[in-house]
């Protein structure tokens, strides 16, 4: 920088543009230094697994490695579609995700219309805090506490049936309790974050409109109608399609922790995630590779789609 | 606004109402935990789990503060993990995200490209299994914490996006001076971005400490266990040894002999999860931020 003061009078302009030149590639070198740590990064622990795919057409032995390994073709992939499990994980999983962001978004929303009448700035506090706490937990703490509520001899849900006089209920030896189960473990874990999510956007409306109506003679329920809700409208369809471009991705820890791994509750509790974890301790890796590639290959057509739908919507929530 | 008595006839009296049984819904279930680990084993065993700790009993806790040696290692493994893998990675993304912030920066496209897809596709966990513990060997090391969760695209991104908001004439004014790229970074960027730094930061903190699935997959050394894979072996384990004893002929006495493991399982989540549930909600402003960021782009 100071030679470049100093010789600027006696240089010609040919001379200072290739020094310009120069100059800006030894900027964009510097700049590019900073960033190697994180290409580095990215390199080994996302871009290498992506060549491992190669495993889901291979007949994956340990001692043979990736590359020593016997292709096979598709093989793994008939293996798993022609199983019983291949409907059993992609039902479950879809179907729990469209559960969650069903129940899960008419929950918080109602929640926080709720919340949006509470003036009381301590109430307020409180139950916001109570609310947002489970999601400071981990699965496994959550795991903890539907224990203690469903174990089926010192439970609390069991004292609560034989304090009623009905029978006592083996929570973990029947699937069919668990679709419930799980949306509502799901729910309390995931209300306290979405409602502040949405008590935002509606602290963001501007209070003249609401003036008006009182003016015009409408209620508090017209209100919410006519005002709130469609003002939460552009939040809930964005945060709606966003989570439909995930629904082929269940969360392993509600999943695993939460029916504690039994297999008798494998019909309505195992995902693709679950499902795959267990084909990695059970050392079947080619065909567990498999349904990992099946599941990232439908997520990225999902995701394509649903940014796809979003561009058109609306273009600044689109995420590329 | 004007005072409104709260009757029965106000709407907003049943909406307070609602709140109060809404809230206990998540209160109820860390007093159950607290009294269950409070009461005696025989009475739980008899009465089942109570949130009435009666009578007080603190032999859960004796037992764990007896043995607290698996408990001390798993603390520190945890704390370790957690402050050193969040330096190192705040570090890496914030500084990775600063060229990607600069208007100049000639590979900007093509980088952020590079560091967005793996936001879309990946290979999944059997190759990054084989990859991590055949390849680089970091199965069953503390490494395997820290390493394979080193960076994030999407906080990078959120991390690009502040710094695309600082003021850029002062960096223009520091590289007129002969400020290198270097030195910009830690002495203006850094400073200027303490709000982004600490939402990511204690964002990392959070999902570091509540580690446990890294644990289940690479990790067999007891000493290495987090705190949270720690619970989850003790939660199973206590249960297998209960069955054990359910299943052992009868006429034997376990009442005195046996650890009680029903009311030291909670006692130790107690202790192993309990600090730090006191210290976060502490930062819910800086979480709902983050999490917040985390759920709708901008």
């Amino acid at each position: 920088m100071q030679t470049q003061e100093t010789t600027r009078p006696i240089v010609s302009s040919k001379a200072k543009r290739s020094r310009t030149k120069r100059q800006f590639l030894r900027d964009n070198l510097v700049l590019l230094t900073l960033t190697l740590p994180a290409l580095l990064y990215f390199l080994i622990f996302h871009y290498l697994p992506m060549f491992g795919i190669i495993m889901a057409f291979k007949d994956f032995k340990y001692h043979l490695g990736i590359f020593g390994s016997e292709w096979i073709g598709f093989k793994n992939f008939e293996f798993f579609f022609l199983s019983n499990d291949a409907w059993r994980i992609t039902r479950n999983t879809v179907g729990y995700s469209v559960l969650f962001i069903g129940i899960g978004t008419s929950a918080a929303v109602t929640v926080a219309l709720l919340l949006y009448e509470i003036k009381n700035r301590f109430a307020l506090k409180y139950y916001q805090t109570t609310m947002i706490f489970p999601t400071f937990l981990s699965w496994v703490l959550v795991g903890y506490i539907t224990y203690t509520l469903f174990n089926p001899s010192l439970g609390v849900l069991n004292q609560v049936l034989s304090f009623f006089g009905a029978d006592r209920v083996d929570w973990y030896a029947n699937p069919a309790y668990w679709p419930y189960i799980l949306t509502a473990v799901n729910v309390w874990k995931t209300i306290g974050l979405s409602c502040i999510i949405y008590y935002a956007a509606l602290m963001g409306i501007d209070s003249e409109l609401y003036e008006a109506a009182k003016i015009d003679g409408a209620n508090r329920w017209q209100q919410t109608k006519a005002i709130s809700l469609p003002s939460l409208l552009p939040v809930i369809t964005i945060l709606t399609i966003l989570a439909i471009g995930d629904v082929f991705r269940g969360d392993f820890g509600l999943f695993y922790q939460i029916p504690r791994d039994v297999g008798m509750l494998y019909p309505s509790t195992d995902i693709i995630d679950t499902y795959v974890f267990r084909g990695l301790r059970q050392g079947n890796l080619g065909m567990t590779a498999a349904v990992g590639l099946f599941q990232s290959f439908v997520g990225l057509v999902l995701i394509l789609i649903v940014n796809s739908i979003v561009r058109k919507l609306r273009p600044e929530n689109a995420l590329f | 606004m004007t005072k409104r008595s709260l009757s029965l006839r106000n709407p907003v009296f049943w909406v307070h109402a609602f709140f109060i049984l809404f809230s206990l819904c998540f209160l109820i279930p860390f007093l159950l935990i607290i009294a269950i680990s409070l009461t005696n084993e025989e009475e739980v065993l008899r009465g089942g789990y109570s949130l009435f700790p009666f009578p007080l009993d603190f032999t859960a806790y004796r037992v764990v503060f007896q043995n607290p040696e698996q408990i001390i290692d798993s603390y520190l493994v945890t704390t370790f993990q957690a402050a050193f893998g969040t330096i190192a990675s705040v570090f890496i993304m914030s500084l990775c995200a600063y060229p990607l912030s600069r208007q100049s920066f000639r590979w900007r496209g093509p980088i952020t490209f590079y560091i967005f897809f793996t936001m879309l596709f990946g290979g999944g966990l059997i190759p990054s299994y084989i990859l991590i513990t055949q390849y680089l060997n970091l199965g069953d090391t503390v490494w395997v914490y820290i390493l394979p969760s080193l960076a994030n695209a999407f906080h990078i991104i959120i991390f690009r996006t502040f710094f695309q908001g600082l003021p850029y004439a002062i960096i223009e004014s520091a590289k007129m001076d002969g400020a290198s790229e270097w030195r910009i970074y830690f002495q203006m960027i850094l400073p200027l971005s303490k709000p982004v730094l600490a939402t990511l930061g204690l964002l990392g903190v959070l999902a570091r400490w509540n580690e446990w699935f890294t644990a289940l997959i690479y990790i067999r050394s007891e000493s290495l266990y987090t705190l949270q894979y720690l619970l989850q072996r003790i939660l199973l384990e206590a249960e297998f040894i209960r069955q054990m004893a359910s299943e052992a002929p009868t006429g034997i006495d376990f009442g005195v002999f046996t650890v009680p493991t029903e009311t030291v399982r909670f006692a130790l989540a107690i202790v192993a999860a309990g600090p730090l549930l006191v210290i976060f909600p502490f930062f819910q402003k800086y979480f709902a931020r983050g999490l917040t960021i985390g759920s709708v782009k901008g």
